[in-house]
Order: structure tokens, then C-alpha cells, then sequence
């Protein structure tokens, strides 16, 4: 049954598409009478829409009237930009260490956020199951700041277990120690901070996943049942078919999230250089990097920061272009 | 009250496609008028033209004329809203107004219409209407209970009463028993029975022993394939449809042997 | 070898089939944990609660389908190792989520007062702080401060974006149809709801820095007040407003609506007096869950109010702090670093206890909207 004004077609003949010919028809019909009271409330909807426009429009010009310092100074003099060699020096690293710590978050919690939706939609007690949903909306909506304050609390009972992930597998390069056969004393370190944030975002990719399992139709379900499936093979027949696109959106707003995740990489981290170990001090986020040194900055510094935010911007849009897009083409066959 | 409908070449598209082409038909007031035939015919859509509710589905127009006592309802500075007041309709599913008590839907129309009204006056429609559509003696002791709680067939004959509580001239009922039961369904039967007393009534229906049984006049409308047009077939007296038809397409259909 | 696939078709067709006990998974579990113990005494020399969870868990796993294979045959083996793992995933996930709970409320908890709600950060000192480890005297501060700045650029955050957000909502459904506009609003929405918090910060702090230097050059730092953190929360807070505002009224039946119509019921009266009643209890959970968002973000609201010491009532001028850029600056920047930073990190907990009650709260309310102001069935 049609849910919307626009897709609405309960005439015959199979829906023709109605994009074909503006809504006023045929030259021989009048042109429609709008009421007044019609009148304005449409103009009113519409500015409402159109102010959306313009407040995106403005992100992106105001970003850039402020980045104007920094590209010219990019441009006569790049060595007076933060790390003396460029703009682009400076911005790298911070770019490669918000793209590993959401890589990390990522890869960590999707399985579990899949394990936990399935959980609490297809094995839980059923009297359980939707308390359980309930307790995932509730932790999705904890402030992230919360999350930094736990992760400082506790980032220093990881020490232990990053020695002895440098002493065996040390030989891998994430895990490598540094040059004193040491690792981070604080457990501050780029792993801690991905590990909180995957804890973070799994919430929110849980409840997001475990919304499409419980739309998975029961029909289908119970025709895989009837045929004889056992649980598994009923889930696999019918509810992660069904829910693929809507995994993989989910999964890439969880992704977003934890790009543009600030404070709990920034109180987390204890910020340095690049490196490849990930259980030393060391690397920076975008977001992270803007939030620490905002407060004091002024004149050039102030600009430069504006402008890590507008790459930062820009990495999330392309993500959410992409995301857009999976959903697109997934979803055709899924429905 | 009650006006003749008249319906000059009247076309209709979804954009650029033509869904009922060439539709001429005269509709007496104080009748009972059944559109039949198969799905995707267009019966619906046509009666859905008849107070331009087809202008809700984007795309959707007509070319020709429709009179109601000979104006033009798709004539210059027409107001669909005022059309739609005169010419009151009801759905092939009950949908009485969720936030609303049985009376409040009753009233709806008249309420939303900014008519004032005293108490008494409301009491008074309230109970008129309501015992034009035969529910009165079923639901006099709890008015102000949602209308949401009643059965289908009360559901539906409450949105007749709130149909027939704007005082319009012609009524129109798309598939108005198709998610009923039997009895609901004769309980409706009766009420249509009731109301060409007062009103023009149109009635499409895929249930052919129903308009049998209500109407007064039949349309046979039929298509020819997917993506061809819907025509009306044959208009006449229902006992000569159903008993004598001229055409050998409305025979095929009556009888069961159609396609 | 005597398999339960073997004896289904010897017999062919028979309904009952060998099956474990229903104990089984539970005994299983039990014996992986001991052998996980054992092992992490002899491997690790010792109790190791990580390689213990983790090793109990693998040996579950493998035994539970091992035990099954042997006894009920592959299909019901891969069902009940799938029901083991997905069991099991659910609890390492809650380990976690409630030792943050947990710690919220134990630390926060020890630490919380009336005091601490009643009073700001003015005059406070070092010093103060190391009485108070010292134990000499009782913990100082507060933020009352804070909890004033929350509520304020929560409340013109929501001035601003719920009308925004639900005429929006109304234009896509209602108006737009299938046309440009419309599509390009959808999509814009989207972008928006990706919009990072710390660039919408630093968007409401470009915007107002640049009319502040328009007004008063070289005064661009008092472009950060109460109200610009406002402006940066509304970028974040509309999107969410439209999009559950849409999807409630897209779930309005189109029945009601070409109900309304055909009663000869102007479209904007058949909005505002049939859909918008229908739906209002979804919109108001759907503005309170996005409020209970924003009212938590820290990063937009550092970037754009500062952090203010002391109450300040005026949104319009000077810094503000809001809860979450409290506990973010106590924990940070303490009053007294060394040893006594612990008084800060206590009025952190403490802070924080509160915003995560206020969220826990706002959510608890979206529901209890959802429920109550829902059009009842009758029946």
C-alpha cells in the first residue's frame, strides 16, 4: 500500500511515471485555483527548504573565506605553516590517522554490532529481546565525551596487553615497539583511541542494523522455516539477504561517525607523529588535532585549523557520496 | 439535492499516458450507477474524476467535460476544494480519522470547513448523519470513543455518515465493500438502497452479483492489453447488462468467460 | 559410524532425531571456561581475564559444534556453533558498554552533591583542590554554571531548528512531489546529517567572526557566544529533526489524507488538522531524541562558546560552557595539575553522571511521548 503523496497511484494500468509531464496537465484544463491559506502555507514549507540549501551553501563558503589565510600563505610562503613545509606536509598525517583509527573502529565493531542486532532480533528470549533493543538506543545516544572520560580511566590497563602484542607479534609494523623496546606507558595511544571509538560507534551500527533485521518480512521467514531450515539457515536464507543494503548504510554511518568523532580521540590521545606502530605514542586525527588547539589559536593558525576542517568535511561527504551510492546499487536486487 | 452527472469525451492521463480514453455517459440524479469490469479498466480512475480526487496522484489530468447539472467542474476558476463538497466519496478501506472520537469524524468535514456551530446544531447532525448511514443505534452510547475501535463494516459505514454529514449532492463509493464481510457487506447494500433517495449515487465494484443486487444503471468498462487505454464498453439499464447485453465483450464478462 | 543423517535415511522419514539434552550448550560453556583457566595457568602463568575470556570462548565454539557434528549431524552442528558465536559476540560487546554505565555512575555517584550543582567555577583555586586531596577539606566548584549554559543553547538550538526541520519535513512530503527541489533538499539533508560536529563549530564560528569583523574589525573574538554554539547545534540538529519528521508523516495513511480531500477540505487544513495530529507523537519523540543528541556534543560548542568559568546568563555575549565542555575542560585542563588534578576529574564524573541522567532522560521521554500522545485504537 502507498505510504506517500508522491507515490500514490492506486489508478489502473500499471503506474505510469509521472515525471513524464508537469502535474498540470493537458493545455485544456484551467489552470487550478490556490487558496490563500494554500499559498502561504506551501511558501512557508518551501523557505523552510530552501533556508536548508543556503545553510549548506554557507558551510562551504564561510570554510572557505576563512581557509583564504592559509592558501595564501600556502602559496608565497609555505614554510610559515605549521611544520614549516606546506600545507599539504602538515595535513597528511593527520588525514592517514583519522583514516586508520576509523578503519580500526570500524573493522572491530561490525561484526559485533551484526552479532548483537542478530541477538537481540532473532535469539534473545523473547520477553528479553526488546529491553535489549531498548539498552542499545539508550548507550547509542551516550555523549561521546563520556566515552573520552571512560577511555582515559581505562586506556592505562592496556599497557599490558600492548607489550605483549610488541613482544610476539612486534614483528608486524603496527605493533612494532619502539626504539627502546617500550611502548606507551599511558596506553594513550592511536589503538586505544580506535578501540574506544569502535565501542562507540557500535551502538550505533547495532541499532541501525538491528531496525532492518526486524523489517525483514516474517512471511519470508516463515516460508524458509516451513521448508525445514534450521535458525541459522533461516537467517541466512532470508534476514541478512534482506538486510544487506541496510548493513552496509549502517555500516558507513558508522563510519562517518567515527570520522568526524572528536573528543574521544582528543582526550584520548596523547598526539605526536606519524608512525606506523599503533601501540606507541604518536599519530594525530583531523578532528582531534582542531578540537586541541582551537582554544589558543589565532591569526594564521586559526585558519589553518578551519582548513584541516573543510578536508575533514570533504573525507566525510566523499564517504557519504560512496555510502550513498552502495545503498543504491544493493538495494535494487533487494527489493 | 441530487444533481445528473454528464460526461463529455472525457481522456485521462498519467502523464503522457492515456489510462481511459473517450468516455461519454449520463448519470440521472436519485440513482445508483455501478462501474464494472476488470482490474486496470479504469472504472476507478473515472470515478475518481468525477470530484477531481485523480489531481492528488502527481501526473495525473483530464481533457473533456464533466457537468453536474450542466457546469463544468474542470470549467475556468473551478475550485477542486468546493467540488469535492458537493461531490462526497468513500474508500475502498474505512479510513476514519485516528486522533478523532466517532462524533468528531462525523463532523469533520463540516468542522474543517470553518462552519460555525452551536451544541445543538452538532448534536443534532451528528445523529441525522449518523442514521443516513444506519449506524446511529450502534454507536448513540459511545460518540466520543475513537472511531478506530468499531468493526470494518461500522468503520465504513461511519465514513459514509461523514460523507453524507457535508450535505453533498452526489456520492461516490470506490469498492466500498471489498474488505468486508458478508453481513457488513448487506448492511451496506441496505444503506445504498436508502440513500439514492437523496443523492446520485456511483458505485464501482468487482463484485458482479453486487451491482446486480444495488444499482439502477451499469458501466461495463474494459482494456484491451497492458498499455492500451481503458474504454467504456456498454452503459445501460442493469437488468438488460446482466441479462441481454449488446456487446459480446460485456457478455464474455458476465459470463464468466473473459480473456 | 551411525550418524543422525545416516539413520534419517535408513529409516527414511522418521520425525524424531537424536538431540542433545537441553543442558548442553550451558555444561559446555562451563567446562570451556575451566580448560580456559587451566590453560592460562599453564601457558600465561597465570589468572588472565582477557586470554581467559577470549580462549573460553574459541574452545566453546569449537567444542559445542564438535559435540553437535558428531551427535545431530552439520546442519544443526552450524546452527548451534552460529547461535554460540552470535551469543557470545552479544556478551564480550556488553563487557564494555556497562563498565562505562558503571563507571559513570560509581564515580559520578561518589562524587556528585548538591553543592557541586549549585555552584560555578569562580574563585576557584588550586589550591582549594589540594586541600581537598590532602583531605582537609571538602570538594569546591560546581557547575551550576554549566548546566544553565546547557539548557540555554539547547533550548535556542531547538528555537532554531525545529521549525525548520518540520516545515522542511512537510515541504518533502506534502509539496515537493517528485521534483528538483525537492530531491536536492533530500540530498543536502543527507550531506548534512554527515556533517561532522566539529565542522559545524567551525562553521558557526567562520560565519559570526566574519560579521563580527564586518561590524568591528579585528573583534572577531566576539563572535564566541552562547548563541553562535546555538547556530553550530541547529547545523547538526536539523537534519535529524527532518528526517524523522519525514518518515513519521510518510507513514500517515494516504487514505486520511484523500479522506480529508474529499470532504472538500483545503490541502493546508487537511496538514495541519488531519496529518500533523496523526503524526505528533512521532514528531515529538523523533525532536526530543534529536534534542537528547545535540545537548551532548562538545566538540561545536568548545569551538564556538569557549569555556566560561562563571554563570552567564546572556546568550548573545561572552563564553558560556555546557556540560560536555566542562567535563572535557576539568578532565584536560585541571585547576591544579599533579595530584590534586583528581578534584577536577571527580567534578568531571560527577558532570557527567548528570549529562548521561539527562540524555537517559530525554530518551526515556521520547518513548513515553511516543506511547501516550499515540492515536489510541480504541477497541
Amino acid at each position: 500500500m502507498p505510504t506517500s503523496t508522491q507515490t500514490t497511484v492506486s489508478g489502473p494500468a500499471g503506474a505510469p511515471d509521472p515525471d513524464s509531464r508537469p502535474a498540470s496537465g493537458p493545455a485544456q484544463t484551467p489552470k487550478a485555483v490556490v487558496r490563500p491559506g494554500d499559498r502561504i502555507f506551501s511558501a512557508a514549507t518551501l523557505i523552510a527548504g530552501i533556508l536548508i540549501l543556503l545553510i549548506l551553501a554557507g558551510v562551504a563558503l564561510f570554510l572557505l573565506a576563512q581557509s583564504k589565510d592559509t592558501i595564501n600563505a600556502q602559496i608565497s610562503d609555505p614554510s610559515s605553516i605549521t611544520g614549516g613545509h606546506g600545507f599539504f606536509a602538515y595535513v597528511w598525517p593527520l588525514v592517514v590517522g583519522t583514516l586508520i583509527s576509523s578503519a580500526i573502529a570500524l573493522l572491530v565493531a561490525t561484526p559485533f554490532a551484526l552479532g548483537i542486532a542478530l541477538f537481540t532480533t532473532h535469539m534473545a528470549p523473547r520477553k528479553l529481546a526488546p529491553v535489549l533493543g531498548y539498552v542499545i538506543d539508550l548507550l547509542a545516544a551516550i555523549p561521546s565525551v563520556v566515552y573520552g572520560l571512560w577511555g582515559i580511566a581505562l586506556a592505562g590497563n592496556l599497557t599490558a596487553f600492548y607489550l605483549w602484542l610488541s613482544k610476539w607479534f612486534g614483528w608486524i609494523p603496527i605493533f612494532a615497539p619502539d626504539a627502546d623496546g617500550s611502548v606507551s606507558n599511558t596506553g594513550r595511544t592511536l589503538l586505544t583511541a580506535s578501540l574506544v571509538l569502535s565501542i562507540m560507534i557500535l551502538p550505533i551500527i547495532t541499532s541501525l542494523t538491528r531496525e532492518i533485521f526486524l523489517q525483514t518480512p516474517r512471511l519470508q521467514e516463515e516460508a524458509a522455516l516451513a521448508l525445514g531450515a534450521t535458525r541459522w539457515e533461516m537467517i541466512r536464507m532470508s534476514v541478512l539477504p534482506f538486510g544487506k543494503s541496510g548493513i552496509a548504510s549502517a555500516t558507513m554511518l558508522g563510519l562517518g561517525r567515527a570520522l568526524g568523532e572528536t573528543m574521544a580521540v582528543a582526550m584520548i590521545l596523547s598526539p605526536g607523529l606519524l608512525t606506523a606502530s599503533l601501540v606507541v605514542s604518536g599519530n594525530q586525527t583531523i578532528a582531534s588535532e582542531i578540537a586541541q588547539n582551537f582554544p589558543e589559536a589565532a591569526g594564521l593558525r586559526l585558519s589553518e585549523l578551519i582548513t584541516v576542517g573543510l578536508v575533514l568535511f570533504v573525507i566525510t561527504l566523499l564517504v557519504n557520496m560512496a555510502a550513498r551510492a552502495i545503498v543504491a546499487k544493493t538495494s535494487v536486487k533487494g527489493s | 439535492m441530487s444533481k445528473q452527472i454528464d460526461i463529455k469525451d472525457l481522456d485521462i492521463f498519467y502523464g503522457d499516458f492515456r489510462a481511459v480514453d473517450g468516455v461519454q455517459m449520463q448519470i440521472k440524479p436519485r440513482s445508483v450507477t455501478a462501474f464494472i469490469g476488470p482490474s486496470g479498466c479504469g472504472k476507478s480512475t473515472v470515478l475518481r474524476t468525477l470530484n477531481r480526487m485523480h489531481e492528488v496522484i502527481p501526473g495525473a489530468s483530464v481533457s473533456g467535460e464533466i457537468l453536474m447539472d450542466g457546469n463544468n467542474i474542470y470549467g475556468p476558476g473551478v475550485d477542486p476544494v468546493n467540488v469535492r463538497r458537493e461531490v462526497g466519496m468513500v474508500f475502498q478501506r474505512a479510513n476514519p480519522f485516528p486522533t478523532m472520537s466517532i462524533k468528531e469524524n462525523v463532523l469533520a468535514g463540516v468542522r474543517l470547513n470553518n462552519k460555525r456551530m452551536s451544541r445543538s446544531e452538532a448534536d443534532e447532525l451528528t445523529e441525522r448523519a449518523l442514521r443516513g448511514a444506519n449506524l446511529w443505534n450502534e454507536v448513540k452510547d459511545r460518540l466520543n470513543l475513537p472511531g478506530s475501535g468499531l468493526s470494518g463494516g461500522q468503520q465504513q459505514r461511519l465514513c459514509i455518515a461523514r460523507a453524507i454529514a457535508v450535505e453533498p449532492e452526489v456520492l461516490l463509493m470506490d469498492e466500498p465493500c471489498s474488505a468486508l464481510d458478508p453481513i457488513s457487506t448487506l448492511a451496506i447494500e441496505d444503506l445504498i438502497n436508502d440513500l439514492k433517495d437523496k443523492y446520485t449515487v456511483v458505485i464501482v465494484t468487482h463484485n458482479m452479483q453486487q451491482a446486480a443486487r444495488v444499482s439502477d444503471k451499469t458501466a461495463f468498462f474494459n482494456i484491451a492489453g497492458t498499455g492500451k487505454p481503458g474504454k467504456l464498453i456498454e452503459f445501460n439499464e442493469t437488468s438488460s447488462i446482466f441479462s441481454n447485453p449488446e456487446k459480446e465483450e460485456t457478455e464474455n464478462y458476465i459470463s464468466g468467460r473473459f480473456g | 559410524m551411525l550418524t543422525t543423517s545416516d539413520n534419517s535415511t535408513a529409516k527414511s522419514r522418521t520425525l524424531t532425531s537424536k538431540q542433545l539434552p537441553k543442558a548442553t550448550p550451558w555444561v559446555i560453556a562451563v567446562a570451556s571456561i575451566i580448560v580456559a583457566i587451566i590453560i592460562s595457568f599453564i601457558a600465561f602463568g597465570g589468572f588472565n581475564i582477557p586470554v581467559v575470556a577470549v580462549l573460553a570462548g574459541l574452545i566453546n565454539i569449537v567444542a559445542v559444534f564438535a559435540l553437535s557434528m558428531s551427535y545431530e549431524g552439520r546442519r544443526k552442528a552450524t546452527d548451534r556453533a552460529a547461535t554460540t558465536i552470535v551469543t557470545s559476540s552479544f556478551i564480550l560487546a556488553c563487557v564494555p558498554l556497562i563498565s562505562l554505565l558503571w563507571l559513570t555512575v560509581s564515580k559520578g555517584g561518589a562524587a556528585i552533591n548538591g553543592d557541586l550543582l549549585s555552584r560555578t567555577m569562580l574563585g576557584m583555586k588550586g589550591v582549594l583542590d589540594q586541600q581537598y586531596v590532602a583531605g582537609e577539606a571538602t570538594l569546591s566548584g560546581g557547575f551550576y554554571h554549566a548546566i544553565v549554559g546547557t539548557v540555554l543553547i539547547t533550548v535556542a538550538a531547538c528555537i532554531i531548528s525545529i521549525p525548520i526541520g518540520v516545515l522542511t519535513a512537510i515541504y518533502l512530503v506534502e509539496y515537493s512531489g517528485k521534483n528538483k527541489l525537492g530531491k536536492a533538499i533530500t540530498f543536502l539533508v543527507d550531506v548534512m546529517t554527515g556533517i561532522p560536529s566539529i565542522v559545524a563549530g567551525l562553521f558557526a564560528f567562520a560565519l559570526f567572526s566574519t560579521i563580527a569583523n564586518v561590524i568591528m574589525p579585528g573583534a572577531a573574538g566576539i563572535a564566541k557566544t552562547g548563541f553562535t554554539a546555538a547556530v553550530a547545534l541547529s547545523v547538526l540538529m536539523i537534519p535529524i529533526v527532518v528526517r524523522n519528521t519525514e518518515e513519521i508523516l510518510r507513514l500517515v495513511p494516504m487514505d486520511l489524507r484523500e479522506a480529508s480531500y474529499a470532504l472538500g477540505v483545503p490541502k493546508w487544513k487537511t496538514i495541519v488538522k488531519i496529518v500533523l495530529p496523526t503524526s505528533v507523537s512521532g514528531i515529538l519523540s523523533g525532536v526530543t531524541i534529536a534534542i537528547a543528541r545535540v545537548i551532548g556534543e562538545t566538540a561545536p560548542i568548545m569551538v564556538t562558546a569557549g569555556f566560561a568559568k562563571t554563570l552567564n546568563w546572556n546568550l548573545f555575549s561572552g563564553w558560556m560552557s555546557t556540560l560536555p565542555t566542562y567535563i572535557y575542560d576539568s578532565q584536560l585542563r585541571p585547576v591544579s595539575p599533579g595530584d590534586a588534578a583528581l578534584a577536577s576529574s571527580e567534578r568531571a564524573w560527577a558532570a557527567a553522571l548528570v549529562l548521561v541522567t539527562l540524555v537517559m532522560v530525554l530518551n526515556l521521554l521520547a518513548r513515553i511521548i511516543a506511547k501516550v500522545l499515540a492515536p489510541k485504537a480504541g477497541r
